[in-house]
């Protein structure tokens, strides 16, 4: 068996009376790509954020790497294993910052060396050359925002990349772009991948496994092979599936 | 109503251009956009930047101030556009042309209850009663299948959904029966699932009351399947015009490249092909 390098268990939170993850179990194996497909509510950015620290969870468990974590507490250690990049490149990125200066600022944290060459790196891995280096995020396409935001993700050489509808706020030939950048770099750097997004297209070309959610529960996890051939069972998926074909004349 | 259907010109749009004076020069947003429309539904597609929406607001004549519109001609039923006056364009926003934008949050008044703006458009264009207004609003919330039709006509827009936002929208526009509706993105702002009930009201209406549509959207997929004709923008120009049902045969290749880059459930294809974007497709 594969070591687990991402395991929820039972997790819950609440915003006061709402439950908005009710006893979500997922595990992701080292190198797999996760997707998450559900509606707005379903609870899968929630998960992400509460993986991530962002939001706090009350019950349930949380390991990561072997370490278990709870709360919204994580130690300096989580943040080099675990990155996030967010879905509106617009509001993930300072906007009185250079490009470098956005760089700069995790590589100070966790005190990197070579930070001139790691950054130069890190931007050539992205797509972007030097010249883009010291311009501000209102100067880019959102394209090259959502390159920048993912060149800052990488440039602390985590382990698992937690992806938050990373494309859809994205036209559809840059997001392909984008979606080739992120394959590239999780199969340069044998990554993990967890992705959020409504699009189940988006989700079946990027993932090997899915969990379709609902209302806060995980309704069923199958594998993109499954969902090709119809293999699953839950109706939830198969509106989904339908949704995803586009309109039909009845 | 007079001539086959499908025939007689509703609309005619010839070279319209929309520009926008800013401090760095002119932004020609729209650059020659020609097309005419009978009662059909006619969808646009483009990235974002490419007129489409600027085109829609245009003939809907929601330009701002500032912009320059000129156009050989923009004629709706038999009518000079350009050349009308305020009170004219008036009388024909709202009552022969409606318009569903992108998302009901932000296109409902938030501090007027549903009904009441659906009844305000009523009575701006037609001297009715308010309980013969009410009556109607009713029945037209029916008719965009919300089930409980009197609760929702004295809630305001943030108590509902956004597909239930969307849907009263679409029953604002058409309850004075106008002859043209144009949607702007009306399902980007949804859930997939939801999307497809929305459009399935959407096209019942337009069919069962004999409109034009025009359907400005980014999602040349779902374009295709719910209209009968596609214009591809790019640019500010319309690169390239079909019927929704020769999409595979499309000859530009920007439109190629738009339809080959959507990653689709079966397809193997890593990397996904990019779009190459030509210098010559701008001009």
């Amino acid at each position: 068996m594969t070591t687990n390098v991402l395991s929820v268990k039972d997790m819950v939170v609440t915003f006061d009376e709402f439950i908005a993850l009710d006893h979500v179990s997922v595990d992701v194996a080292q190198g797999e790509s996760f997707g998450i497909v559900g509606e707005s509510g379903s609870g899968k950015s929630t998960l992400l954020r509460a993986v991530a620290g962002l939001n706090t969870f009350s019950a349930g468990t949380l390991t990561i790497n072997g370490q278990s974590y709870s709360g919204r507490s994580r130690s300096k250690d989580f943040y080099r294993t675990v990155q996030m990049v967010f879905q509106d490149p617009y509001g993930s990125l300072h906007p009185r910052q250079t490009v470098d200066r956005l760089l700069l600022e995790p590589l100070a944290i966790h005190g990197f060396d070579n930070v001139d060459q790691r950054i130069m790196r890190a931007l050539d891995e992205v797509g972007l050359g030097s010249g883009f280096r010291f311009r501000y995020s209102h100067q880019l396409s959102g394209g090259q925002r959502q390159r920048v935001a993912i060149a800052r993700a990488l440039i602390l050489e985590p382990k698992v990349l937690l992806l938050d509808e990373p494309t859809s706020a994205l036209d559809a030939s840059i997001q392909a772009e984008i979606l080739n950048l992120l394959e590239q770099a999780r199969k340069d750097r044998g990554l993990t991948f967890v992705m959020v997004s409504h699009d189940l297209g988006v989700i079946s070309h990027m993932c090997e496994r899915l969990a379709v959610m609902k209302s806060g529960k995980v309704v069923e996890t199958v594998t993109a092979d499954a969902l090709e051939s119809r293999a699953f069972s839950a109706d939830y998926t198969r509106q989904l599936m339908t949704a995803s074909e586009g309109f039909r004349r009845v | 109503m007079s001539g086959a259907v499908g025939t007689d010109k509703l609309l005619t749009v010839e070279d319209l251009r929309v520009s926008f004076p800013t401090r760095t020069g002119v932004i020609e947003a729209v650059r020659g956009v020609s097309f005419t429309l009978g009662r059909e539904r006619l969808g646009i597609v483009g990235e974002s930047g490419s007129g489409k929406s600027q085109t829609g607001r245009a003939i809907m004549g929601l330009t701002p101030k500032h912009a320059k519109i000129t156009a050989k001609t923009l004629n709706f039923a038999g009518r000079d556009l350009l050349s009308i006056s305020d009170r004219e364009r008036r009388e024909i926003r709202g009552k022969r042309i409606g318009m569903v934008l992108q998302d009901p949050k932000y296109s409902l008044n938030p501090v007027s209850t549903i009904g009441r703006q659906i009844i305000e458009t009523l009575k701006t264009h037609e001297k009715i009663s308010t309980a013969e207004a009410k009556a109607r609003t009713l029945a037209m919330l029916e008719a965009v299948q919300i089930r409980d039709p009197e609760r929702v006509f004295s809630l305001y827009p943030h108590e509902v959904s956004g597909g239930m936002g969307q849907r009263v929208m679409i029953a604002m526009m058409l309850i004075c029966g106008p002859e043209l509706l144009i949607a702007d993105e009306p399902t980007s702002a949804l859930d997939v699932t939801v999307q497809l009930e929305v459009l399935g009201i959407l096209d019942k209406l337009v069919a069962e009351r004999g409109m034009g549509l025009i359907f400005v959207s980014h999602d040349l997929r779902l374009v295709s399947s719910f209209c009968d004709r596609v214009l591809v923008m790019y640019a500010g120009r319309v690169v390239e015009e079909l019927p929704s049902a020769d999409l595979s045969k499309a000859q530009h290749p920007y439109t190629q490249g738009l339809l080959n880059c959507l990653p689709t459930i079966g397809t193997d294809r890593h990397p996904l092909p990019v779009l190459d974007r030509k210098k010559e497709w701008a001009l």
